[in-house]
């Protein structure tokens, strides 16, 4: 009963899986015994080192240019910071520009991922296990139009749904959000893989004998041995809420329902229209109050979710 | 619809495990019944109506009428939609391999246990996916600028003049960066993820048979992590036909550069929006997707029968 979580973290000497605290003491004879370990390669270090410093290197001039002043920005060399630190101040007309819309677009940010990626995530858990544990008429034709369904362009969706939306006056509300974010085909592929691995049949036939019905084995037996996967379909589905762009900005006329991404865009573009004041210090800003939730979320949870990735893995 | 009906990669698992005959019930629609539901009307609805749509014309005179493939006609003789086929495949072809091949070094890198601070580097190059499209492209947008961003910084500091990376000829490559940028380190995860679940046996026979390092990649790691290698490339090829939000979040700063039939999404994001032609870009729509399904679907043929 080697669930494949337990066989990636036995592996992975640096990032045991689960809370059991006697990890760390299993962890030095196996790594002695691991045949062969290859020393480590300074060169090969620093090559890898370039692609880190090619990702960091953006969210470095991020974070200091969120430091400076509009004139700031202009004045002074972008990877380091300007006589003026003026982070604080940011933040602060940040939440109060315009008469604090920006806290509006957060929490409307917050509502759809909310209602948005747990309602994706619920559906894709149940869906996952479904297709993963029961054997139904239609299983096979499930998955092929999913994954079709996929390749579609945004657009071919999204014209018509506006369409359909506006006829049933959607449209411009939060729903025209939330629904089609219902949806995630790779948290139900992930979930799917997760499910079939994670969770044995023969514990879901004990707690039938023991006269447990559907749901109940699903909520008892199921979901506790399934708890990385949804943490990984979660984190997945918030960052495509989270970063939801073109959905919120065919759905959306009203600046009072956007979400952070539509808003920042919004005062990015105002410096360009006639008389509109330029703000590309709150844009700036903004713009790291935004990343950082969802940062945070990924290195809290790396154990869980990477656990959880490496089981979905597609393998042969 | 059906065209991926092979399952890319391999279907987790043959088939659950039918423990009897019987077992075989609708009950498990009960539990797939809702994701199907939803599915319907956010994913087969929209798709059957731009059918429709498709098949019609909204004219001044006359009103919605029925024209039966005209729309099609139209689209497949148009220049502005076959220029912007042509810069995303011209994207594609450029910045997939680019951006997969950075993404598999790195995802072997850090499965040679060769690394100082492995999961330092790990975590750190898959935080960029993190971060929303459109803040990305703000932010490498700023640095992009000649004047007060990064490029220019350096034209002052060096004394040099870079090419303008929003000029008409660069721009393209420009938002390759942007792109690759924002999602080597998943790439990176789900390759490194995928070399993690390779039993540790195989490496010891290898070492045994006297197998070096490359030999061990070539003849081990690469065919075990095909599946995943197929899908990573199906879902950029995807990608990159989809490619809307940096170029339409660039156009401000490059209004010359970027028109809006610049990518085939754009094209009908504007048909539709800006130009109030919503039958032709649903058409428009229509004919992007049967083309990306069909290589999609030769790409998976392909990765499936001859490997990377």
């Amino acid at each position: 009963m080697t669930s494949p979580v337990v066989t990636v973290s036995d592996r992975s000497a640096t990032a045991p899986s689960g809370a059991s605290g006697s990890t760390p003491r299993l962890r030095t004879p196996r790594r002695r015994h691991s045949p062969g370990r290859p020393r480590r390669s300074v060169l090969l270090t620093v090559l890898t080192g370039l692609v880190l410093l090619y990702s960091l290197v953006p969210l470095v001039w991020l974070a200091i240019s969120a430091t400076k002043t509009q004139e700031g920005l202009s004045r002074s060399f972008g990877l380091w910071f300007d006589s003026d630190f003026a982070l604080w101040e940011n933040i602060s007309e940040t939440f109060t520009y315009n008469d604090g819309v920006f806290t509006r677009w957060l929490l409307n940010t917050l509502l759809y991922v909310v209602l948005g990626a747990g309602g994706a995530t619920f559906l894709a858990v149940l869906g996952g296990y479904a297709l993963a544990k029961f054997d139904f008429p239609g299983r096979r034709a499930v998955f092929a139009v999913v994954i079709g369904a996929v390749a579609v362009p945004g657009t071919a969706l999204a014209v018509p749904t506006f369409l359909m939306f506006s006829e049933m006056g959607l449209t411009n509300t939060p729903w025209a959000v939330i629904i089609p974010s219902l949806i995630s085909p790779f948290g139900l592929y992930l979930m799917w893989v997760f499910a079939s691995e994670a969770i044995p049949t023969e514990l879901m036939e004990a707690a039938r004998i023991d006269g447990a019905g559907e749901v109940r084995t699903f909520f008892r037996v199921a979901l506790p041995l399934l708890a990385p996967g949804i943490v990984t379909v979660l984190l997945f589905t918030m960052v495509a809420t989270w970063n939801n762009y073109f959905l919120p900005l065919v759905m959306l006329k009203d600046p009072d329902w956007y979400p952070l991404t539509l808003g920042l865009n919004s005062w990015n573009a105002q410096a360009a229209t006639a008389g509109g004041e330029a703000v590309f210090n709150l844009v700036v800003t903004g713009s790291l109050i935004t990343i950082l939730p969802l940062i945070a979320a990924f290195l809290l949870l790396q154990k869980y979710w990477q656990s959880g990735l490496a089981a979905g893995s597609v393998k042969e | 619809m059906t065209t991926l009906q092979e399952p890319v990669a391999a279907e987790p698992r043959p088939a659950p495990p039918p423990t009897r005959r019987d077992r075989r019930s609708w009950t498990g629609w009960g539990f797939l019944g809702p994701f199907v539901a939803v599915f319907a009307l956010v994913f087969l609805a929209p798709i059957a109506y731009s059918v429709y749509l498709s098949l019609f014309r909204d004219q001044l005179i006359g009103g919605n009428t029925f024209v039966g493939l005209d729309n099609y006609t139209q689209a497949l003789q148009d220049d502005r939609f076959w220029a912007a086929i042509g810069r995303v495949s011209l994207f594609l072809a450029v910045q997939v391999p680019i951006m997969l091949g950075i993404a598999l070094l790195v995802a072997l890198a850090l499965d040679s246990g060769r690394l100082y601070g492995r999961d330092f580097f790990r975590i750190s190059i898959f935080l960029p996916y993190a971060v929303p499209a459109v803040v990305a492209t703000l932010m490498w947008g700023f640095m992009y600028g000649t004047r007060f961003g990064l490029v220019g910084d350096i034209n002052g500091a060096l004394g040099v003049s870079l090419p303008d990376p929003l000029s008409p000829d660069l721009v393209l490559a420009s938002i390759g960066n942007i792109v690759t940028w924002e999602f080597v380190g998943y790439n990176m995860l789900i390759f490194y993820a995928a070399l993690r679940v390779i039993p540790h046996s195989l490496y010891e026979a290898a070492q045994i048979d006297g197998a070096g390092q490359i030999r061990v990649i070539t003849a081990i790691k690469l065919p075990a992590i095909r599946g995943a290698l197929v899908i990573a490339t199906i879902f950029s090829i995807i990608g990159s036909f989809q490619l809307f939000n940096e170029p339409s979040i660039l156009q401000p700063l490059a209004p010359n550069a970027l028109t809006t039939d610049y990518t085939p999404n754009f094209y009908t994001y504007s048909l539709s929006f800006n130009g109030q032609q919503h039958n032709y870009s649903a058409t428009v729509a229509i004919v992007m997707g049967l083309i990306t399904m069909v290589i999609a679907y030769v790409v998976q043929l392909r990765g499936m029968r001859k490997g990377v």
